[in-house]
């Protein structure tokens, strides 16, 4: 094991993939210089294989399904929020190609989204949209949560044969952990349980599972048994291990920084309610971003996002 | 690459095998054998047969929802495609894509994109992948006057030039996006203006003349596979029939005269190319008559297959959507 942090352990998965495969290649906007932190430094091992650029998300997004649809393996990099300006691209074609005529294609994309929050951007660097492409089928998303799973996830998503979509939580960057030090994929559709526990289920998403793990961590110290389980892709969705711990515990609460409506957490809710109903033993409560922008003042901003009061007071209300 | 009299007699077959399927395609809708939107090629055969006939087989198109032409232009099978207009299992694309959604990836056809100028970045990103796999192949993407004001064309334009591509950006400019004349949403007099903006040639092509079609696609391959980057042809045809078929139950006023219509069919590019053969003695009235006569056959022998043929069963409705599926739940 060797330990670093998620930018690093995603920077490393990306590192070892094009080393392996030369179709795999990089594209986005300053990328060579590196602007989110993960791709710098790339562009001295693999030169023209990591190309910047110019401010077009529809085109280099769209691109990136041309190139894959005659043998490469694009890698694009960007925001999350900046997908909406390349929707088209991403719906019409990158999730609709392979489907729409026959099964002719497939299309190995990786777009990775940087998701920035808590840091005073405003609401038009603060999306999470990954609910949203849930709804658009042909399309995998990855969220990793963990240093491990960043790496992990990253190799899969790039050596899967469709488009995926990962979703990166930059207020993770800097997270040290530790990373195996032989080639470890992890699967698609196997949740992580990260902490078992007897009370009480939180399934918890992105930069949730950490404030999810402290408090659970508090928790404990009060006689309070709390299992935490990170889905890591909700497309696939591993239902099967939230549907077995929630008939285990009977309560479940789950975490999601997306807003609320139509959010994972309202998905995993609704499977729950159907296909887990008579193990419930309370109300499922969600913990969400509110359903409203996300607002610069500090005095706002931090109203808007989950964090540990709201998680703990949710665990709680799942207990009475 | 055929050429001489085997390349001419190529053109006129195919520009025929469209004007049949297509003409079958609107007995089709009438009659409601039909189903969901059709989108006919019927005036503008020339453009893409003149640019196709200048292509490798392993060379690349993408198109737009007009899409029976490319496809047929690029030699795609009109068995296949007739089925696929049925939503059949033996269709090109298994009956998930119908009329506006032809594809045939064995022969470098990438699709038929049914939102305009959507498949521009696509083209592109071909271009890029033959690029930097060194394989020396082309991209010619086909799009209207109407896409020409979308944002992603002038993307795709843009990067193409910058990373010096090999895609030739082919407006089929046919003087309507459905009812809106170019001339009120093309702020320069030719769309084929636009390429300074991207320093690239750009050059206005007689889409009624498919030599004209041809001569100019073959310069503009030379110099996309000589790296030299992309060119934007500007092809002026026009559509003789309605923008899909069926519109004009539902348009309330005129958008062209009939005296407009009628001197642009005057221009048939069928007509005008087998009189180029006779004029040119390199075919006879004869030799024309036999290629309307197999291709009126083949249309026909098309729709025999593609009616006989099974609908896809409903266990295939989720097949092809992942290549990697997902797991059972």
């Amino acid at each position: 094991m060797t330990e670093m942090t998620y930018s690093d352990a995603l920077n490393l998965a990306i590192k070892e993939e094009m080393r392996r495969d030369d179709k795999v290649f990089l594209m986005g906007e300053s990328i060579r210089g590196g602007i989110y932190g993960v791709t710098g430094g790339l562009s001295q091992e693999f030169d023209d294989r990591v190309i910047d650029t110019p401010l077009s998300e529809a085109g280099f997004m769209g691109a990136a399904v041309g190139a894959a649809a005659v043998g490469m393996r694009p890698i694009v990099t960007s925001l999350a929020s900046f997908a909406y300006v390349a929707m088209d691209q991403l719906i019409s074609q990158a999730a609709k190609m392979r489907y729409m005529f026959g099964g002719q294609v497939s299309l190995p994309i990786v777009y990775r989204w940087g998701m920035i929050y808590g840091n005073n951007v405003a609401a038009h660097h603060a999306d999470r949209p990954y609910p949203l492409f849930m709804g658009i089928p042909g399309l995998k998303i990855a969220i990793p949560a963990s240093t491990a799973d960043a790496r992990g996830l990253l190799k899969t998503a790039i050596r899967d044969n469709d488009p995926v979509m990962f979703f990166e939580d930059n207020n993770l960057a800097g997270w040290r952990g530790e990373v195996p030090d032989d080639d470890v994929c992890v699967p698609f559709g196997q949740a992580s349980v990260i902490r078992e526990g007897t009370d009480v289920t939180v399934v918890s998403i992105a930069g949730s599972v950490r404030p999810t793990i402290t408090v659970a961590e508090e928790m404990e110290a009060d006689g309070v048994s709390v299992e935490v389980i990170d889905p890591r892709t909700i497309v696939p969705l591993d239902t099967k291990t939230i549907l077995d711990s929630v008939e285990k515990t009977g309560r479940l609460v789950i975490v999601d920084p997306a807003h609320q409506s139509c959010s994972v957490a309202s998905e995993i809710s609704s499977i729950v309610a159907q296909e887990g109903f008579w193990s419930l033993q309370a109300p499922i409560q969600r913990v969400t971003s509110l359903d409203v922008h996300f607002p610069f003042s500090p005095a706002l901003e931090h109203l808007v996002y989950p964090n540990e009061d709201k998680i703990a007071d949710a665990i709680n209300s799942a207990l009475e | 690459m055929p050429e001489g009299k085997e390349l001419y007699m190529l053109q006129l077959r195919r520009m025929m095998l469209i004007r049949r399927f297509d003409e079958t395609v609107q007995t089709m809708v009438q009659s409601a054998e039909l189903v969901g939107m059709a989108h006919v090629y019927i005036g503008e055969e020339a453009v893409a047969v003149g640019a196709c006939t200048a292509l490798r087989d392993d060379d690349y198109i993408t198109g737009n929802h007009r899409s029976h032409g490319h496809p047929i232009s690029k030699g795609g099978d009109v068995r296949r495609a007739m089925a696929e207009l049925l939503g059949k299992a033996t269709g090109y694309c298994k009956g998930k894509g119908g009329s506006m959604h032809l594809a045939d990836f064995d022969i470098g056809i990438l699709g038929e994109s049914g939102i305009v100028a959507s498949a521009l970045p696509v083209a592109v990103g071909a271009a890029l992948g033959s690029k930097m796999q060194n394989n020396d192949r082309v991209v010619v993407s086909f799009f209207g006057d109407g896409a020409s004001n979308q944002g992603a064309c002038h993307e795709a334009m843009n990067l193409a030039s910058i990373w010096k591509l090999p895609v030739i950006f082919l407006c089929e400019n046919n003087q309507y996006a459905v009812t809106t004349s170019f001339k009120d949403t093309v702020a320069v007099e030719n769309v084929s203006d636009r390429a300074v903006a991207y320093n690239m040639p750009g050059i206005l092509v007689d889409g009624q003349d498919v030599m004209a079609m041809y001569e100019a696609t073959v310069q503009a391959v030379q110099r996309a596979r000589a790296g030299q980057g992309p060119t934007l042809l500007e092809a002026r045809t026009y559509r003789f029939e309605d923008h899909s078929e069926g519109l004009n139950r539902i348009l309330r006023e005129p958008y062209r005269t009939e005296e407009e219509v009628a001197r642009w069919k005057e221009r048939d590019p069928i007509k005008l190319h087998s009189a180029w053969l006779i004029e040119q003695e390199v075919a006879t009235q004869e030799e024309i008559e036999a290629v309307r006569i197999d291709v009126r056959q083949a249309i026909e022998d098309a729709l025999e297959f593609a009616r006989q043929s099974p609908y896809p069963d409903p266990e295939d409705l989720f097949t092809d959507l992942y290549a990697d599926p997902l797991p059972a739940r």
